[in-house]
């Protein structure tokens, strides 16, 4: 990491404090996702003898569940589902959305009518209801969860992208290009993409939060990745609520796990738009 | 004026009806074959094969299908439930003024929460009342409903022993029991819409707030309170009237999660019920009223915008 680097990491938690402590949150989540066996004190679906639904305590910080299962070290492993879903879902999306929104706002007349058209459509599905919808066809697992969830963050995404690319299209120097005899091709890759970058980042990381949220609500009803393999929202139904009253802690740390992780991508995701948005900076007129 | 842009807005919403009702119409024709074997394996559906395929119209070339289909739902047959046996829209009727109640309630707790807080949230910003404005507002937007739902069942049950009642009353029956069963599932599915309205309001008041007639009332000397909630807050709140509309289908998406946490008989939970049990004609219906409904209320809320704000000329 070179000095530029921490002087920029340095100004941006001064400025913006709520996005560093997105940041910190966000560094923990990945780092329980990679070295989860180095973190996690057991295996996920480790019965541990004798420790059924027992309180938090110094042998097992946050409890064990019905199935006497260390509640730390899932929450540890569960971290890997939210963020491979987050992430994988994100990078289909904004691909996909910027694919759609740069060539859409980009060339306009019929294609953009059109294109515009079928978002429109997408877009007035609930997105919970169409997902369980193709969820009903493709039937649950991982991948089918990424994929139906990444159609619809494209479809949202691809609207803001589409408008960006409409105002840089606009730009004097991409006229200028243009008659210099730039094609297309370049016009597109040297100077349209590089300007919705930072909006692409801005999404992608608002994205990441939802994501998770919406995986952990597919998960919750029964749709996300198949136990053992802890998911967080599938912790919480199913035993997590027959035995709330008994045992609430099997309901309380998953569902604060989810609301950290997201809450950690949002707030980083906040203040990077307001640190790459410049109509939002600074103070007011006055 | 209006009435070219009405009819303009209408030209555009149909194509978009009519893409979702293809969407709606390809979803079942997408289930692989060996599903719809599946289908007569474990739920019985039909007595053979070729019974169940012609139960679900997959017998014919799709084109014609697709424009049956369509004519059937254009005279209100959404055809009948596979399970129940009863015709769909019927069942969607006794179900769908609670979804409708459940998210009327929604968005106007959303509104509360959201104007206050984003108003103050702008007017100072970057102050200690903003930080923890934000802060909360997008902790609303990360917790999961279904969590919160959870805890505010089990919390009050632990410390007081006070537990919600179960059972769904019906309004014509206990009118008091009925609105107050609707309060703690409303406000939850309030909550995230809520905190997306008030950042809105928040961005939308401080790009006006920088306006140069705003300056210029701080010059003339107003009052914070004048500048703010009559200069600023009424050119700042259309985008939010608009963004009211666009949340829509994300509180009546929240209504399936509520709805199955609260065990209300609403019409998501009739979806659910519907996907767990693979009966496509009632994952159509739904699926269908439900779009199409979004559709009329968002072009009612644009000719409304376009009605309340008098700069706007089409």
């Amino acid at each position: 990491m070179g000095v530029d680097t921490v002087r920029v990491v340095g100004s941006f938690t001064r400025r913006k404090p709520l996005g560093a402590i997105g940041a910190v949150i966000v560094v923990a989540l990945l780092l329980m996702a990679v070295f989860a066996e180095r973190i996690a004190p057991h295996g996920y679906d480790d019965t541990i003898r004798g420790a059924r639904m027992k309180p938090p305590s110094a042998a097992h910080w946050l409890g064990t569940d019905n199935l006497s299962r260390d509640m730390w070290s899932r929450i540890v492993y569960g971290a890997r589902v939210s963020v491979t879903v987050g992430f994988a879902t994100v990078a289909l999306a904004v691909t996909l959305a910027t694919a759609i929104g740069v060539s859409s706002g980009y060339f306009g007349g019929v294609y953009d009518l059109v294109i515009q058209r079928v978002v429109d459509a997408w877009l007035s599905f609930p997105y919970l209801v169409i997902v369980l919808s193709v969820m009903a066809v493709l039937g649950p697992g991982l991948l089918n969860v990424v994929l139906s969830l990444a159609i619809i963050i494209a479809a949202v995404n691809s609207r803001v992208i589409r408008g960006a690319t409409i105002a840089i299209a606009q730009g004097t120097y991409v006229e200028a290009a243009r008659a210099l005899g730039c094609g297309h091709a370049r016009i597109l890759v040297r100077h349209i993409l590089p300007n919705v970058t930072a909006t692409i980042i801005i999404l992608a990381t608002i994205g990441l939060g939802a994501a998770i949220l919406a995986e952990s609500g597919l998960s919750f009803l029964g749709f996300g990745v198949p136990p053992p393999y802890p998911a967080w929202g599938a912790m919480l139904s199913g035993s997590g609520r027959t035995y709330m009253f008994r045992a609430p802690w099997m309901a309380i740390w998953p569902g604060l796990a989810i609301s950290l992780a997201v809450f950690g991508f949002n707030m980083l995701g906040d203040a990077l738009r307001d640190v790459l948005d410049p109509r939002l900076r600074g103070g007011s007129a006055r | 004026m209006l009435r070219r842009y009405l009819v303009k807005r209408l030209l555009i919403a149909i194509p978009s009806l009519l893409i979702a009702s293809l969407i709606v119409f390809t979803l079942p024709r997408l289930i692989p074959g060996d599903v719809v074997v599946l289908m007569l394996a474990e739920k019985a559906y039909a007595k053979d094969l070729e019974e169940l395929r012609a139960k679900l119209g997959l017998d014919r070339p799709l084109p014609v299908q697709y424009v049956e289909w369509l004519g059937r739902v254009t005279r209100g047959d959404l055809g009948e439930s596979l399970w129940t046996k009863r015709p769909v829209l019927e069942e969607i009727g006794q179900r769908l003024p609670v979804t409708f109640e459940l998210a009327f309630f929604g968005l106007f707790f959303a509104l509360l929460i959201a104007l206050p807080v984003g108003i103050i949230s702008a007017a100072r910003q970057d102050t200690i009342s903003d930080y923890f404005a934000r802060s909360l507002a997008i902790f609303g937007l990360s917790v999961p409903a279904f969590w919160l739902a959870t805890l505010l069942i089990v919390l009050p049950a632990i410390w007081w022993g006070w537990r919600p009642v179960t059972g769904f009353v019906e309004f014509s029956r206990d009118p008091f029991n009925h609105v107050t069963q609707l309060l703690l599932p409303a406000v939850i599915l309030g909550i995230a819409t809520g905190a997306a309205l008030m950042r809105l309001t928040r961005g939308m008041l401080l790009e006006v707030l920088r306006q140069d007639y705003v300056r210029t009332a701080w010059a003339k000397g107003l009052a914070e309170r004048v500048i703010v909630l009559k200069h600023g807050l009424r050119n700042a709140i259309i985008p939010v009237v608009t963004l009211l509309g666009t949340q829509l289908p994300q509180i009546i998406g929240g209504t399936v999660i509520i709805e199955t946490v609260f065990g209300l008989p609403g019409m998501s939970r009739f979806l659910f019920d519907a996907i767990n049990q693979r009966d496509y004609p009632v994952i159509q219906g739904v699926n269908l009223v439900v779009v199409s409904l979004i559709v009329v209320i968002n072009l009612t809320v644009d000719t409304l915008y376009a009605v309340l704000d008098p700069r706007i000329r089409y």
